[in-house]
């Protein structure tokens, strides 16, 4: 890597020099630095808008993939939610909360090795759908489980 | 400097065990506070988990993670007295990094 690429990166830092690199053809959507924050995926406001910008437009609907979750939560606040896949090749899980603000929640990569099984606890405002979107071998896979809030865990 | 990580580590049938309890705000940028002001936005961003040099888990977060996040993943190929690492940085640049030994 040469010294002015190198500042130019800096000095950018942002969506504009990754959308350069994009065009260029130097990095290709979905295949950034593990350090890089998928910023167009997670500030969109509805489902269809977080699953095309993950290039993920048409799930399959998927039973291999299980939400383990309460049905219902009474604290919005702290929702305990675990996501397992069975679909052979799984190489990442995330987790879209449909009536959230912004409904990409998480998004975790699993190197071979690692257990296609992450835990963690979300915020949700209000009963929703919860979707988990699964990557096995290049293909999008989702299942869908619905929580019901009794207490919001959003401007409180 | 945010507080240090909880992290437990714990080998089981070939698989290590990883959880994780951080300390972390993860203010939303859409909450008020008292004089109705908004609070800006905190959050845990990106999360790496390495072991041996290794990355065993990368995440991206939003500021819907709930407060001082927990995490759970199992890998394998972890032995009893090798470190996990796991580091974190924030939407302000803020990062922690943290160890624990398998045990």
């Amino acid at each position: 890597m040469n010294q002015s690429r190198r500042n130019a990166l800096r000095a950018g830092g942002g969506a504009s020099v990754l959308a350069l690199l994009f065009a260029a053809g130097i990095l290709r959507p979905g295949e950034t630095l593990a350090a890089d924050w998928n910023e167009a995926a997670f500030s969109v406001k509805t489902l269809p808008e977080v699953l095309r910008a993950l290039g993920a437009q048409s799930p399959a609907s998927s039973d291999a993939i299980q939400i383990k979750a309460p049905e219902i939560a009474e604290n919005g606040a702290v929702v305990p939610i675990g996501v397992e896949s069975r679909l052979p090749g799984t190489q990442s899980i995330t987790l879209l909360i449909e009536k959230n603000p912004q409904p990409l929640t998480a998004s975790f990569d699993i190197p071979a090795g690692t257990e296609p099984n992450v835990s963690t606890r979300v915020k949700m405002g209000q009963s929703s759908d919860v979707y988990a979107l699964v990557k096995a071998d290049g293909k999008f896979y989702m299942a869908k489980k619905e929580i019901k809030i009794t207490l919001g865990g959003c401007g409180g | 400097m945010a507080d240090p990580m909880r992290i437990r580590v714990a080998a089981r049938d070939g698989m290590v065990n990883v959880r994780v309890l951080m300390s972390h705000e993860m203010e939303t940028g859409q909450r008020k506070d008292g004089a109705g002001n908004l609070v800006p936005a905190h959050y845990i961003r990106n999360v790496t988990a390495t072991h041996q040099g290794k990355t065993v888990l990368s995440a991206q977060w939003g500021p819907a993670v709930a407060k001082n996040p927990f995490l759970e993943f199992s890998f394998k190929g972890g032995q009893k007295g090798d470190k996990v690492v796991v580091t974190w940085e924030d939407n302000k640049g803020e990062k922690r990094s943290d160890e624990a030994t398998i045990n």
